[in-house]
């Protein structure tokens, strides 16, 4: 059985998600729609993060529940370059190509996802189907979320 | 006839009735000192432009002037009523310092010219622009105070001229969450309900709505129905004492910001209590699983906690909902100005689809507007929506609008949705808006976080086109500041709240150059050359009711439907409610009869959007979820404010209104009565929370936020405790800084976040962390906010607000025989 290893590379990609989502907010400070949703959404993976790492112990993996989060001093520099590049049109194509990573990696954790709820129905693990039930509706979310943005800023950004 | 003091009794005298009976006509009017009734040359039609209840009034005409107001008795919406502002609101329009000529920006300062020149300069840059950048250069910002001709107008030159996406009005502050809450429910924008369903509820709750202060006709009118016989019960959802709060058989004042969790918690008990009707939402409704899975987590203890509201007061709360006979909600800015706001609205809706309470008399809801003409704004296309509630992300709506403006579909902008106000300043500040038209309103005052909207609208780089009827706080910043007339100086119709549409004829010439909006939206068009794919003029019309019929066409077969209505038909009676057409000659009432609603998925106005992320729905999701047409029950979890109050910060500011002032007292601070019921800025304090910051009535206080701060009056109010509020009309213009502060701040905005609500883009103004401190004492001095309202005193001696002799207003009820008082 392989589940502790689509469990291991959730958790990782989960992780790194949670982590792109939140240095995508900050850099986007001045972007107030993109600073708070994607600060929301980055809530949402690490509460994944925990549930994957609590219900890993029953397949013997020792998962860090704690998301890669960051704070700061790193934060509070990349906070003021946002102020101060904000009235450049740079930051617009900054915001589509982050967008579209956010895109990308969350699509890569919801495909995560989706195979861990095959196999959970396969061994019939109602706790680990549970959990899928749980994530993996956020998880495509947040995709569309980044979809929606990117179709919603890529016009002005790049005709601008 | 009785006379009455209306800036002290608001709410003049009762006329009470009993559940099912006809609310009795009282014909208010108001005339200038020296002139009686006789003595007036003409009287106009028209209805209230200062609010959104649509209350109808003959305007006083003598020797080519406006003498005063007299209510319609025959009319739906107000049976002869007028409001505070409407009463005394007309003399704004003769004030001496209204724009007569246009302006244009001159070595740094704005001087007088004549309309070609004026003109020429906005055309020039427009052409150049988009020459140099297209269509994504240009903006425009409009309001919710113009006429449906003009917002007409306005959107064909926008979408379908120009080819901007950069669309909106000010409506985003005010009503743009009712729009997105009606889409996400029904499929489409149009109210449910219906004025006349005060006559036959037995509950009516009001939701963030202080109709008291807000529609207080319409307020007059539950009044009414209170001293009668068999009154309703009232559930008040408020953080403030308001009078809506002191008339309320169950009063919740929760924190600021925690809407959705009451709404889930009083939903979890109507079905907790299975007071759900079964059979409504088998046959009606998609997602009602997924509801009751998401308020079980909502349970009254729960929800007791994070609003800080007691249990019981959420089950009787819910006990009055769950068991009404005949339900009427309300809804307005405490939820749409707040923190989730659509997600929250919505709930409000879900209350009534799973208790079958829509579409027979007394069951509706009613999700209010601010503005007077804020429904138009939204119809006819100037919030950015396509006209007509078409869909922008349906291809064959967009396909029929291209058909009725003869142009090509790929004309018309619909590969995104429509940048809201707040995106637009963004997208000035990155520099990728050049020009910005704003009508009719003032955002240098009511945008949130003001040093940074007058940061953006004072760059060079922007050109700034403003059309207004005064020097404004954002005309001062303009390139081009163009003089318009206003209501009572033009002609055109405007539909209220509950759809009801008026007519408003022109009575007076404007004073000086001063232009109709209409006419110089089309004086635009045609001298930028905008055409159709015939080489024809696009703007096909040169007066209101050609431009009306035109909009009519636009309307056909759409829930809007205006077919069956004409000036001739609006002229002399009632107003009437739409769709008016070849169905319904004499307009509808109610909508959502029977459970028949407009969102199949080829007809609705909208696929929705993710409550929480704003992501919308694409047309094969809607399809999926939704293939029949039903209402769509969508749930949401209550996520924490993202301001939440902190050791610095430790209090909660919310902004708001008051009766007497309207928006940024353009108009209501230079008419005397008004402006003295409510002269300066206070802000309202808890008695709890004065004696925890050492202030009290009348003391000098400094509000602050991360944004900045402003310097208010104290008010010792029965507002909730944690919970500071200040009336937003308070800007500059009146004031030695022109518009901006000259030493402290005191317009609200100066405190409130840049944050929206993602569905509906609506500002978030109530909820913000705030701090408190004392300036200096006020030695007794007790502050000038009105006592009659929301803002009462609850210490202190406070003279009572009263407006005395010159603002007497007759009040005659057929029939009656009062005397004088």
């Amino acid at each position: 059985m392989k589940i502790g290893l689509v469990l291991r590379e959730l958790h990782r990609s989960e992780s790194d998600l949670a982590h792109e989502l939140l240095q995508v907010s900050d850099r986007h400070k001045v972007d107030h729609e993109i600073f708070y949703v994607a600060r929301d959404l980055a809530a949402w993976s690490q509460d994944h993060v925990r549930e994957i790492a609590q219900v890993a112990r029953d397949y013997g993996e020792e998962l860090d529940p704690d998301a890669d989060g960051e704070g700061g001093v790193a934060t509070a520099v990349r906070d003021r370059a946002s102020e101060l590049v904000g009235r450049l049109s740079i930051p617009g194509l900054l915001l589509l190509r982050d967008l579209r990573e956010v895109y990308v990696k969350a699509s890569g954790v919801s495909v995560d996802w989706e195979m861990l709820a095959q196999a959970a129905q396969g061994i019939k693990h109602t706790d680990l189907l549970d959990v899928t039930a749980r994530c993996h509706p956020q998880t495509l979310r947040q995709v569309r979320w980044a979809n929606g943005k990117l179709k919603e800023s890529s016009t002005q950004v790049l005709v601008s | 006839m009785v006379t009455s003091d209306r800036i002290g009794e608001p709410w003049g005298a009762r006329t009470p009735y009993g559940r099912g009976q006809q609310w009795p006509v009282r014909v208010d009017t108001y005339l200038d000192a020296g002139v009686s009734p006789p003595d007036v040359d003409r009287w106009v039609q028209t209805a209230s432009i200062l609010h959104s209840n649509g209350d109808a009034m003959d305007i006083a005409v003598k020797d080519g002037r406006i003498v005063g107001v007299r209510g319609r008795g025959q009319d739906r919406v107000n049976h002869g009523r007028l409001g505070v502002k409407d009463l005394y609101g007309w003399q704004a329009n003769a004030s001496p310092d209204r724009l007569t000529r246009p302006l244009v920006r001159q070595d740094g300062v704005l001087v007088e010219t004549d309309w070609d020149t004026a003109m020429d300069r906005v055309v020039g840059r427009t052409k150049e622009l988009l020459d140099e950048q297209g269509p994504s250069a240009i903006g425009f910002y409009t309001t919710g105070q113009l006429f449906a001709e003009e917002y007409y107008t306005l959107g064909i030159v926008a979408h379908g001229g120009i080819g901007t996406n950069h669309v909106d009005g000010n409506t985003r502050l005010c009503t743009a969450t009712a729009a997105e809450a009606l889409k996400e429910t029904f499929g489409c924008d149009g109210q449910p309900g219906s004025y006349t369903d005060v006559d036959h509820a037995d509950v009516v709750a009001l939701f963030g709505n202080n109709m008291a202060e807000t529609q207080s006709v319409l307020w007059m009118r539950i009044l009414d129905r209170l001293a009668g016989d068999d009154p309703p019960a009232i559930l008040c959802v408020d953080p403030r004492l308001t009078p809506v709060a002191r008339a309320a058989t169950v009063h919740l004042a929760p924190r600021p910001g925690t809407n959705v969790a009451l709404m889930n918690g009083l939903l979890h008990e109507v079905i907790a209590h299975d007071w759900v009707d079964h059979d409504y939402v088998q046959a009606h409704a998609v997602g009602y699983a997924e509801l009751e899975a998401r308020v079980a987590d909502y349970p009254p203890d729960v929800v007791a906690r994070i609003c800080d509201v007691p249990e019981e007061q959420v089950r009787a709360g819910a006990r009055l909902l769950g068991t009404a006979e005949r339900l009427l909600s309300t809804v307005l800015q405490g939820f749409y100005q707040s923190h989730q706001a659509t997600a929250a609205a919505v709930q409000v809706n879900n209350l009534h689809v799973i208790r079958g309470m829509l579409g027979r008399p007394g069951c509706g809801v009613l999700q209010m507007n601010g503005q007077p003409t804020a429904e138009n704004t939204r119809e006819c296309g100037a919030d950015g929506d396509l006209p007509a509630f078409r869909n922008w992300s349906n291809d064959a709506h967009v396909k029929d609008l291209a058909r009725v403006w003869n142009i090509d579909p790929m004309d018309i902008p619909h590969y995104s949705p429509p940048t809201h106000v707040m995106q637009m300043m963004r997208y000035i500040e990155d520099g990728s808006i050049r020009m910005m038209w704003i009508t009719a309103t003032n955002p240098a005052v009511s945008l949130p976080e003001l040093r940074r909207i007058r940061s953006i609208l004072s760059q060079e780089r922007l050109f700034l086109v403003v059309q207004d009827l005064f020097l404004t706080e954002t005309a001062q910043l303009a390139d081009v500041v163009l003089p318009a007339a206003t209501w009572g100086e033009k002609t055109g119709t405007f539909t209220n709240a509950d759809r009801t549409v008026h007519l408003s004829e022109k009575a007076v010439d404007p004073p000086g150059d001063a232009r109709a909006d209409l006419d110089i939206l089309v004086d635009f068009a045609d001298r930028l050359g905008l055409k159709d794919k015939d080489g024809e003029p696009l703007v096909k019309w040169h007066d209101p009711e050609s431009a009306f019929e035109a909009w009519k066409e636009c309307t056909r077969g759409r829930p809007c439907d205006y077919t069956g209505l004409s000036y001739d038909t609006l002229r002399g009676g009632s107003g009437i409610q739409w769709p008016c057409n070849e169905e319904h000659p004499d307009g509808t009432e109610r909508l959502y009869v029977d459970g028949r609603f407009w969102s199949d998925p080829e007809y609705c106005e909208s696929y929705g959007r993710d409550l929480l992320t704003g992501a919308p729905l694409e047309p094969s999701e809607y399809k999926a979820m939704n293939p029949a047409g039903k209402a769509v029950l969508k749930a949401a979890e209550y996520t924490r404010p993202h301001e939440m109050p902190s050791e610095q910060y430790p209090l909660q500011l919310i902004t708001g209104r008051t009766l007497y002032q309207f928006h940024t007292r353009t108009k209501t601070g230079r008419v005397p009565q008004l402006r003295d019921a409510a002269p300066e800025v206070w802000v309202e304090v808890s008695a709890h929370d004065a004696d925890l910051h050492g202030v009290d009535e009348g003391d000098l206080a400094e509000v602050a936020t991360p944004r900045g701060t402003v310097r208010a009056r104290v008010r010792v109010s029965g507002i909730r405790s944690g919970v500071l509020f200040l009336p937003f009309h308070y800007g500059y213009w009146d004031t030695p800084g022109g518009h901006e502060p000259a030493e402290h701040g005191r317009a609200a905005n100066e405190l409130t976040i840049t944050e929206w609500d993602p569905a509906s883009k609506q500002p978030i103004f109530k909820t913000a962390a705030a701090a408190l401190r004392r300036v200096e004492s006020g030695d007794g001095r007790p502050s000038a906010a009105p006592t009659t309202t929301g803002s009462a005193p609850v210490r202190g001696h406070v003279p009572a607000t009263r407006g005395g002799s010159s603002a007497a207003v007759l009040e005659d009820v057929p029939g009656s025989t009062g005397g004088g008082r």
